[in-house]
């Protein structure tokens, strides 16, 4: 007899001693009209190698990730994901676990969570940081929310440089809640700060100002300049909630020395796989003042009555579990497992590894736009300070060289930003992790030449072994 | 040799031998300055010193303070973390309203690969039609599981996709220019209910369950009023009951021009045997890592996709796959859209898990599912009600409520005898929930496990009712053989240790510059 059929004996067994004669008769508390009579239209079941060829199928009608070169950024990025992440993310003791709602026997959860928290509060300068979010996005909408809990004012300040994704998941939570969203003036792909104190007190009190460092663009805001820009407005202070993007934060001052009240942002580029987008995850940090207003699940230490240490979910009278319509959040499931992958990230990586890896991303950047940029009728769309990925005018439109560029070279060149932006149709959108070589970026910088059909002296002149001094 | 038919628990391991593994150990205490951390590839493109060309002022100037470890001492330090979870591969986890069934390794090893999990959303459209073949193929079979027009991929887990339900709503009576206000809950929801229905700017209103556990129609009529915006429905609800005058229910609020959204959480009774979308339903979401077998990974990550039926389909969120002649693309933009939910398109790589269940089991393997995990639900509530009573007395859907009330009598609460079942080697149920349920045990065993393992349980309990009577001390003061003992809540709250400090450090509360 197969297994399955080993099985459907053991449950007629079962039937027969809970002692009703059918399994009809088991379900009889559903009203039979409600029943199926007949199989869902499904199609028939596959056996694992049916599965395999079925999902091998498919995925030639994608890109082969391993074999393409990808300077697609704009909220996702292609980063190492060191082998040790693999192996100790797929251990079953903590993928197939539950929530840690039961401390003695989730002290693994529990403990790599405490880490998390650490790890966080120490890239962001922050106090505290909780188990985790969906992602960056939501969290950034769930910050707007805890402002508007802490401050008056009816008014969310966005600036410019907000991921235009950010900008819709936040339009969409806080429809209803009662807060206009208002983007700042730009300056050069940045915040206008010389325009920000008269933004500040044209209008009713901001409850919140949301900045996303690096910017959609690469760009980096001027952070420190902003609790000036802010004091020159007096009036009430805004809660200043940063987007950070935590791999850069490891060349760049914590947010929290500039004023970040909240700093929220996207664990994946710390070890986590692209996804098509999700699951990525987020982290969501803020002051000590504000820990009873945190959403979702945090984890303290604890000591159980022989004094010995352990780890325990805490305040949850915060959550929906205990508090239901008073809650902090909807929050319940996380991100628990990217939170994992990136605790093992950073402890694999360390304080010289977090700085490597965002150094060698700042530089790989700066030498692909330099060489982008030295192509005749390309130019860098924005003249500030970057980090790993930046905008560039191709003076025709994108969309077309993208897709002849991946036709013919096998190169993912970037995201055109006429996708958000209908008046920048012309602009390419181009991410540099630490994987793209030289040569990956030489090829690059090639296939753009080619694609703007420029004449073959050009060409040479755009490859950046030659546009190096 | 133990008859499995009749097994006897074997007695609790004493704690003292737990104890000599010391404390449970945070990465940073393994930390020796200088160790080289991970080695990247050497950079082969000029440097570009940040500190050359940023102002001085946005740059880091003392380092995070991360552990530095050897990838040994990594692997180490996580392995022996691990150790100390419960977790499905080990034993039965009887979490009420949570589904812990087996996760197949197929859907792992599908999902894990670089074809599928490195796949960038932003790639042009030509260049990912198999994602995006994948992901409408997974929509529609969703459709025809719950019985709806279509479905949002959007929604990151269940809460977010009552959220997106509750927005539904919103928009609809919006585009009507209904003025609604109040969302209906029964008392035995989950608490995720009332929290979306806040969040999404209406107002819960909870309503009473009757005797027999189920939505009492007599509460229901005195609830309902012209600015009910609609009902938010469990079912089979949180006492493992299916609530029979579903369709009664549906049409009550639809005579206000009100909406059904089904919290989807118990899935699993139905797939196959009836459909939401037949019941009155117009939105539903569907917990893909409970009923759809991915993965709960310690907390998340999850998916929590929402059916609707045709009336909602304009409002859903964007981006959404659409089919265009033997073509996929993601359509960007739409008026009625309520906007963007997910950054992307949804939790692609738990879908990918989801879907892979979906085409293993086929229509008559989904079937089976939700008959076993009500047969085997059925089964484990006979085994146990003689020492736990079961709330309601009648047949269950695929979990049941049993009350631990008897024991208060010897000094014992029902988180006792859960953690007592954690001496056992199972996992707790959940406990004091539903709130309706004097000390309640919730237990949901699921389609996953063997009749042995769920005599083994109910073994367990019955042990722990006779030590309630014999032995109640060893009861109140369990877990005794797990690494650490309870844990003091109320102390931890307090002090607040919320993140590591190193010895003789400045405590929390100072943010580093």
């Amino acid at each position: 007899m197969s297994d399955q059929g080993q099985a459907r004996s053991a449950d007629e067994a079962m039937l027969a001693e809970i002692g009703v004669g059918s399994f009809d008769e088991l379900i009889a508390q559903v009203p039979p009209r409600l029943r199926l009579a007949k199989p869902l239209a499904l199609p028939a079941p596959l056996a694992e190698s049916e599965l395999r060829r079925l999902y091998g199928d498919l995925s030639r009608k994608n890109y082969d990730p391993a074999r393409t070169p990808s300077f697609l950024g704009g909220g996702v990025y292609d980063h190492v994901i060191p082998a040790a992440i693999e192996a100790l993310t797929w251990r079953s003791e903590f993928y197939t676990a539950y929530t840690p709602y039961q401390p003695e026997v989730a002290q693994g959860t529990l403990a790599a969570i405490f880490e998390f928290q650490t790890m966080i509060c120490e890239l962001t300068g922050m106090d505290v940081a909780n188990a985790s979010m969906y992602d960056g996005a939501s969290a950034a909408a769930e910050a707007l929310l805890l402002a508007r809990s802490v401050n008056h004012g009816g008014r969310a300040l966005l600036a410019p440089g907000v991921s235009p994704r950010v900008r819709g998941v936040i339009a969409t939570h806080l429809e209803g809640a009662g807060v206009a969203l208002e983007i700042l003036p730009e300056e050069g792909g940045r915040i206008d700060i010389a325009a920000l104190p008269h933004a500040l007190r044209a209008g009713p009190p901001a409850c919140a100002l949301l900045v996303q460092q690096p910017n959609f663009f690469g760009l980096l805001e001027p952070l420190d300049r902003l609790p000036e820009a802010v004091a020159a407005a007096a009036g009430e202070r805004p809660h200043l909630v940063v987007s950070a993007d935590p791999l850069s934060l490891g060349i760049l001052a914590p947010p929290g020395r500039w004023g970040a009240d909240t700093v929220v942002g996207d664990l994946q580029p710390l070890g986590i796989p692209a996804q098509f987008g999700g699951p990525t995850g987020g982290y969501f940090a803020t002051r000590a003042a504000h820990v009873r207003r945190l959403p979702g699940r945090l984890v303290a230490e604890a000591r159980d009555a022989a004094g010995r240490r352990g780890f325990t979910l805490t305040l949850q009278t915060r959550e929906q579990h205990i508090r239901r319509e008073k809650a902090t959040s909807n929050i319940c499931t996380n991100s628990g497992l990217l939170a994992l992958r990136a605790t093992i990230y950073l402890a694999l990586l360390g304080p010289g590894g977090i700085r490597e890896v965002a150094r060698q991303c700042y530089a790989r950047a700066h030498h692909a736009r330099a060489g982008l940029t030295a192509l005749p009728g390309v130019r860098a769309s924005h003249a500030g300070p970057f980090f790993r990925e930046f905008a560039i005018d191709l003076g025709q439109p994108a969309e077309a060289l993208v897709a002849g560029i991946h036709a013919r070279h096998g190169i993912l060149a970037g995201i055109p930003l006429g996708r958000f932006y209908p008046g920048r149709t012309n602009e390419l959108l181009v991410a540099v992790t630490e994987k793209r070589t030289r040569e990956d970026i030489q090829a690059l910088t090639a296939a753009v030449a080619e694609g703007l059909a420029l004449p073959r002296g050009a060409r040479e002149k755009g490859n950046p072994s030659h546009a190096e001094p | 040799m133990p008859n499995p038919d009749r097994p006897t628990p074997a007695p609790p391991a004493e704690a003292a031998a737990c104890s000599l593994q010391g404390a449970v150990e945070v990465i940073f205490e393994r930390s020796v300055p200088g160790e080289p951390g991970y080695r990247f590839a050497r950079l082969d493109v000029p440097e570009a010193p940040p500190e050359g060309e940023l102002p001085a002022a946005l740059l880091r100037e003392q380092p995070p303070l991360l552990p530095e470890v050897s990838e040994l001492e990594v692997m180490r330090h996580y392995t022996a973390l691990s150790s100390l979870n419960h977790h499905v591969e080990k034993s039965l986890y009887p979490l009420g309203s949570c589904t812990m069934k087996y996760n197949p390794k197929i859907n792992e090893e599908l999902a894990r690969g670089p074809a599928w999990a490195l796949l960038h959303p932003d790639a042009p459209e030509s260049s990912i039609q198999g994602i995006l073949e994948l992901l409408w193929r997974f929509e529609r079979d969703l459709a025809t599981i719950v019985g709806m027009d279509a479905v949002s991929l959007h929604p990151a887990a269940g809460a977010q996709g009552e959220l997106l339900g509750m927005k539904l709503f919103r928009a609809y009576h919006r585009e009507k220019g209904n003025a609604k206000r109040t969302v209906l809950i029964p008392d035995s929801a989950h608490g995720t209910n009332p929290a979306s229905v806040v969040l999404s700017g209406f107002t819960p209103r909870e309503i009473r369950s009757g005797k027999d556990g189920r939505i009492d129609l007599a509460a229901l009529d005195s609830a309902i009023d012209a600015g009910t915006a609609g009902i938010m429905v469990t079912n089979p609800n949180t006492l493992g009951l299916f609530e029979k005058d579903i369709e009664e229910i549906a049409a009550r609020i639809h005579a206000v021009d009100g909406l059904v959204y089904m919290d989807g959480a118990n899935l699993n009774a139905l797939v196959g045997l009836a459909l939401p979308g037949a019941m009155g339903v117009d939105a539903v979401h569907i917990n893909l890592h409970k009923t759809f077998s991915t993965p709960h990974g310690g907390g998340g990550p999850g998916a929590g996709p929402v059916g609707v039926k045709a009336a909602l389909a304009p409002y859903l969120p964007l981006p959404r796959v659409v089919r265009e002649g033997e073509g996929y693309r993601l359509l960007q933009h739409d008026s009625r859209s309520l906007g963007r939910l997910h950054p992307y398109v949804g939790n692609v790589g738990v879908i990918l898990r989801a879907y892979a269940y979906i085409r293993s089991l086929g229509p008559e393997g989904l079937r089976a599912v939700s008959r076993a995990a009500v047969i085997h639900a059925n089964y484990l509530m006979r085994q146990v009600e003689g020492a736990f009573p079961v709330a309601k007395r009648e047949a269950c859907m695929h979990e049941f409520v049993s009350s631990a009330a008897w024991t208060r009598a010897h000094g014992v609460r029902n988180i006792d005898v859960a953690k007592r079942l954690l001496d056992y080697g199972f996992h707790a149920p959940t406990v004091s929930f539903p709130l309706i349920v004097p000390d309640a045990l919730m237990i949901e065993p699921t389609e996953t496990e063997t009749r042995r393992s769920l005599d083994r349980f109910a073994a367990a309990l019955m042990a722990i009712a006779r030590e309630v009577r014999e032995t109640p001390e060893v009861v109140q003061g369990a877990p005794g053989c797990t690494r650490v003992g309870r844990l003091d809540e109320a102390e931890a709250a307090r002090r607040l240790q919320v993140r590591w400090t190193p010895p003789g450090a400045p405590g929390a509360g100072d943010p580093r510059g």
